[in-house]
């Protein structure tokens, strides 16, 4: 290339950029901004009209002066005029200048659209191109509403240069981006796949993301692109480093083109005909082949080139998680590049190592590698790639290895960044308590992350190792000792304190006969830390105080006297005031068993998410932790809980007043655990009002999670239910309306469930919890038999359990224009099911759509043109499948009559839905 | 690609290109966030980091950084080619390039990318294709003129 071609040298621009540079100071340059805008303002209002050269020029100096970060608030009419230039320098920076500093100027959008609209149809392939990099470059929805049917038109059309072509793809990428909803599916999408074939390389790698994206979106329309991706990475993997050509990058045949098809076929399963999965399977081998190959260059370009392609391939490969064979070389690959000298390469090994640890194929090959994580983690200068050695340890964690990795997890935060601190807290506290064999362990590892590190310790780690401890009677001597201990130390963290106070005020008296940790020597310990802490910690404290004396009646008049202080019943501030006054009386009027029932030791709590587990995602964002995770871990562990309740309620979650006596607040309103002698409570407001009685009690239960499931007069059989993917748990809560106890209470279902109290006793409740998963589509509820004895009579009872498929729906917003769309993809007739029938309710629209919502579906408003109707959409989630399904349901006042439509992807699921609402309204 | 910034050791603010829209106080903010946490780093630290919930993926050649943010799917080597194949477009196109030229020669700078990437996609990878296609731009070019030789921008 001759070196003179370098552009037409605006002399005035050099001149201008040397002045600025020149500036000593921020002041001497705005100065001489200040200076050049006014010069080119007189210019641009002047009489003289300016020709194309000096137009260019300012403007090109306009958008210097903004690309310095000022701000230009004129000369926008004047690039507006350099676009329709025939010369093509002028028109160059035209439009640069409108690609960088857009202004949403309604007159200016106009004059430009018209501009751009000229160049488009002249044919000139350069005017073409500098067009379509405008439109990419700005993107707006005026121009997507402007060009987003003429575009696909260029890119298909058979005339067409390679080079308009490629703008074309990436300009319709772009619009389709800002506005999905203005760029049509049509007849062109089809040959934009075929585009996969064409014979000039650089359309393809342009056409490729365009069609990514569209695939993403619409994954039917675009399926066939799979096995044109599959054939065209074959042929380039295959090919030698020359057939290339100017493809190939540093002996790497066309290394962006390779990534790209390994990212499309990343957006579907994996290809269901043989000999298409076959030649992939081939191929991606041949990649961690070549990955063994010495290389053919030196140079660090070339391992680059290689390693992103041989790294996509992996991602696929996980993608799939179908493949064990090469799942476990892609690991082994991975394995040789955590030592590898290149600090990239190690990173993302790590990075890479994360996803494939939660396969169950190559979890365990991930496990052989763990001595070089933790020594990443030790010895990496780099934080984020110690970040990454952290992430991965979390991630292969397992029952097998959970202490050694919690150990060197907690050795590590002595040294670790501050930045990332937090997150390592939460992340050895959800493994202590994920795979704790033994709870003394789990009690010791939260103590000690509390000494390393409490700053760094949120409330919600230490709230979680009350809940444990109050849960679990066999560790509550070791947690009170302990703890104890670590108070003996001169300068403990407040964390330790709070912690140390609610386990003594609760079990101090486990090891109150050692004369060491007598009642007086605990209360001392504590008092003696009151004063430096702050004021929740405090009233913690008086909390525990009060528990004492019941727990010790020798404290009574050593803790009194605190009480009585003028610091404490005098103390200006309120909280604290009022709970010395309050402890100070009750202690001294209450008869002891009065006392005894109030400061009763805490009651199990109920068991629920666990609330670091939920901090940790919301830390990470949605995705980053998977929702079951904490609960597999415990399966295999045992149940960590007593109780059987999923919080998600938040009025369950501890107070953050520290109040977790909760004398004040009275109990948590789900706690409907079922406490000794506790009435039968009626939780289910709903139940009572019982005015649809036609329904049977089962198809109640069809839009709502909660309700009586049965009565009679001797029992009451209440439901609370949750759902979430394709989870579910339901809460049976068993009611002996009567003054005589149960005997011998059991409970069978045609799937397995916990067992649940033999006994209940007159007046009592009992509640038991079913845990299910929705495996496939189904259309019969599970059957529930009941059988006890009441007097010396065997009652027996059979329920169908109200589990419906539509439970597992999860909500699917859109916007019309996509509903009908994807309701016209569902038109094979065996993906509708209809029913007309007649209501058997009075046609109230606020009710019918409490009911729709109810199902589960998102209901769509605006949606259909008939705002009589109702239209909804949602998918199932089932493990084997999720199945999307969309509703319609069109009211007819006049007739008292409905029709209802369901169209869902699989042809049982429309009809069990059609079956299940037509009772419905 | 979301968006691509090259800098200087400086902090100097060369070319800034943006795939998607912000606001000029965003990506103000943004720029010097960026600019800070990359010069922070030392030379041997590897090229990619978490920022937000993007992936930074940083070169630096000579005086100049480059600095590109990608997406969770979106593949780090292969955008660190992205980055040296500008750098050698611009060294082809300037006959080795450096810091000045980008800055006397702003616009071409923006137009080499405009052929090169395209709304954040790679649009042609083949350095002849690309190099044509801006010769042929500069051919419709009356006037030329020549720079002076400034001291080189390749690899350190």
């Amino acid at each position: 290339m001759p070196a003179v071609s370098k552009g037409d040298g605006m002399r005035g621009l050099a001149v201008f950029i040397s002045d600025i540079r020149n500036c000593k100071s921020k002041e001497a340059e705005i100065k001489r901004i200040n200076k050049e805008l006014a010069n080119i303002r007189s210019k641009f209002k002047g009489d003289k009209a300016l020709d194309g050269y000096s137009k260019k020029k300012y403007v090109c100096k306009l958008l210097f002066i903004f690309l310095l970060g000022h701000d230009i608030d004129f000369g926008h009419m004047e690039a507006v005029n350099l676009l329709s230039s025939n010369k093509y320098t002028e028109k160059q920076i035209g439009y640069l200048f409108i690609s960088v500093l857009v202004n949403s100027n309604s007159e200016l959008i106009r004059l430009i659209n018209n501009a751009i609209k000229n160049d488009l149809s002249s044919r000139n392939p350069t005017f073409m191109c500098l067009a379509l990099h405008c439109i990419a470059n700005v993107g707006s929805r005026e121009m997507a509403e402007a060009f987003a049917g003429e575009i696909p038109r260029i890119l298909v059309a058979g005339d067409t240069m390679d080079s308009v072509k490629q703008s074309a793809a990436l300009c319709l990428l772009r619009l389709y981006k800002t506005s999905p909803d203005l760029v049509l599916m049509g007849e062109w999408t089809s040959r934009v796949v075929h585009l996969l074939n064409d014979q000039h390389m650089g359309v393809v790698t342009a056409a490729i993301s365009l069609i990514t994206c569209l695939s993403q979106k619409n994954p039917d329309e675009f399926k066939t692109c799979v096995s044109l991706a599959v054939s065209r990475l074959s042929r380039i993997v295959s090919s030698a480093s020359t057939d290339l050509q100017d493809y190939t990058y540093y002996f790497v045949p066309a290394p962006w083109l390779s990534c790209k098809l390994l990212r499309l076929l990343q957006c579907y399963p994996p290809p269901e005909d043989g000999a298409v999965k076959g030649r992939l399977v081939e191929c991606l081998e041949t990649i961690l082949n070549k990955a063994q190959e010495p290389p053919k260059s030196k140079k660090v370009q070339h391992s680059n080139a290689k390693n992103a392609i041989l790294f996509e391939a992996i991602s696929l490969i996980i993608h799939y998680d179908s493949e064990p064979n090469l799942l476990v070389r892609a690991c082994n690959q991975l394995g040789q590049f955590l030592q590898h000298r290149e600090t990239n390469l190690r990173y993302l090994a790590l990075e890479s190592m994360c996803t494939l640890a939660s396969s169950e194929f190559s979890h365990e090959a991930v496990k052989t590698h763990i001595e070089t994580v933790i020594n990443a983690l030790k010895t990496e200068r780099d934080v984020s790639v110690r970040q990454r050695a952290a992430d991965l340890l979390y991630a292969m964690c397992d029952r097998s290895n959970a202490k050694q990795i919690v150990a060197e997890m907690l050795s590590y935060l002595e040294t670790a960044d501050y930045s990332i601190r937090e997150e390592m807290v939460l992340k050895v506290a959800i493994l202590a308590e994920k795979y704790a064999v033994d709870y003394s362990w789990y009690v010791d590892t939260i103590l000690n992350l509390i000494r390393i590190a409490g700053d760094y310790v949120s409330e919600e780690v230490w709230y979680r190792v009350i809940q444990i401890v109050i849960n679990r009677d066999d560790v509550q001597g070791y947690a009170a000792k302990t703890v104890f201990e670590a108070l003996q130390a001169p300068a403990c963290h407040e964390n330790m304190v709070k912690v140390g106070g609610y386990i003594l005020g609760e079990f101090g008296n486990l090891i109150a006969g050692d004369p060491r940790s007598s009642p007086l020597v605990q209360f001392n310990l504590l008092h003696s830390k009151f004063h430096l802490c702050s004021v929740p910690t405090r009233a913690l404290l008086l909390s525990a105080y009060i528990k004492f004396i019941n727990l010790f009646p020798e404290t009574k008049s050593t803790i009194q006297e605190v009480l009585r202080s003028d610091s404490q019943i005098r103390n200006s501030d309120v909280e604290l005031q009022q709970r010395a006054v309050e402890y100070l009386k009750l202690s001294s009027i209450a008869s002891t068993d009065v006392l005894a029932t109030v400061l009763e030791e805490m009651p199990p709590f109920p068991e629920r998410e666990s609330s670091i587990l939920a901090k940790l995602k919301k830390k990470k964002g949605p995705g980053a932790v998977s929702v079951n995770e904490l609960e597999e871990g415990k399966r295999e562990g045992g149940e960590l809980n007593g109780g059987g309740e999923r919080g998600g309620d938040s009025s369950s979650t501890p107070s953050p007043s520290a109040d977790l006596l909760g004398l004040r607040a009275g109990p948590p309103v789900t706690a409907a655990a079922p406490s000794a002698g506790s009435l039968l409570v009626d939780v289910f407001s709903e139940a009572g009002v019982n005015d649809d009685g036609f329904l049977s009690e089962f198809s109640r239960f069809v839009c709502k999670n909660n309700g009586v499931l049965f009565e009679n007069q001797l029992l009451q059989i209440g439901i609370k239910s949750e759902y979430r993917q394709n989870l579910g748990r339901m809460y049976l809560f068993y009611g002996n309306k009567t003054s005589v106890q149960f005997v011998t209470f059991t409970t069978t279902l045609n799937v397995q469930a916990k067992p649940v109290e033999p006994l209940i006793e007159g007046g009592a409740q009992v509640q038991q919890v079913i845990n299910i998963e929705c495996l496939t589509d189904f259309s019969d509820a599970p059957l529930l038999n009941i059988k006890f004895r009441y007097g010396g009579a065997l009652q027996n009872l059979t329920l169908k359990l109200p589990v419906t498929i539509n439970k597992f729906f999860q909500p699917t917003e859109m916007a019309s224009h996509d509903f009908f769309q994807r309701w016209k993809q569902l038109s094979l007739p065996q993906q509708e099911a209809q029913k007309i029938f007649k209501a058997n309710h009075a046609m109230d629209t606020e009710v019918l759509k409490a009911k729709l919502l109810g199902l589960g579906m998102a209901l769509l408003e605006n949606v259909d043109p008939n705002p009589e109707n109702f239209v909804c959409a949602g998918v199932i989630q089932t493990k084997a499948q999720q199945v999307g399904s969309l509703l319609r349901l069109e009211p007819n006042a006049q007739a008292q009559m409905y029709r209802l439509t369901v169209r869902s992807s699989k042809d049982t699921v429309s009809k069990r839905l059609c079956e299940l609402l037509a009772e419905q309204f | 690609m979301q968006f691509m910034l090259l800098f200087s050791r400086q902090g100097k603010l060369r070319l800034q290109k943006w795939y998607v829209p912000l606001s000029d106080k965003e990506k103000k903010k943004i720029t010097r966030e960026l600019v800070q946490t990359v010069l922070a780093r030392k030379p041997k630290m590897c090229s990619f980091l978490e920022w937000r919930d993007l992936k930074i993926v940083y070169k630096r050649y000579a005086s100049l950084y480059f600095c590109c943010a990608i997406e969770d799917q979106d593949n780090e080597l292969i955008t660190l080619e992205i980055i040296h194949r500008y750098v050698e477009l611009l060294d082809k196109y300037f006959g080795s390039v450096c810091e000045l030229d980008i800055i006397f020669n702003f616009e071409k700078a923006y137009f080499i990318l405009d052929e090169f990437l395209l709304g954040g996609e790679a649009q042609e990878t083949s350095k002849k294709n690309v190099l044509k296609a801006i010769e042929q731009a500069d051919l419709l070019q009356e006037n030329f003129s020549s720079q002076s030789p400034h001291n080189c921008l390749s690899t350190p």
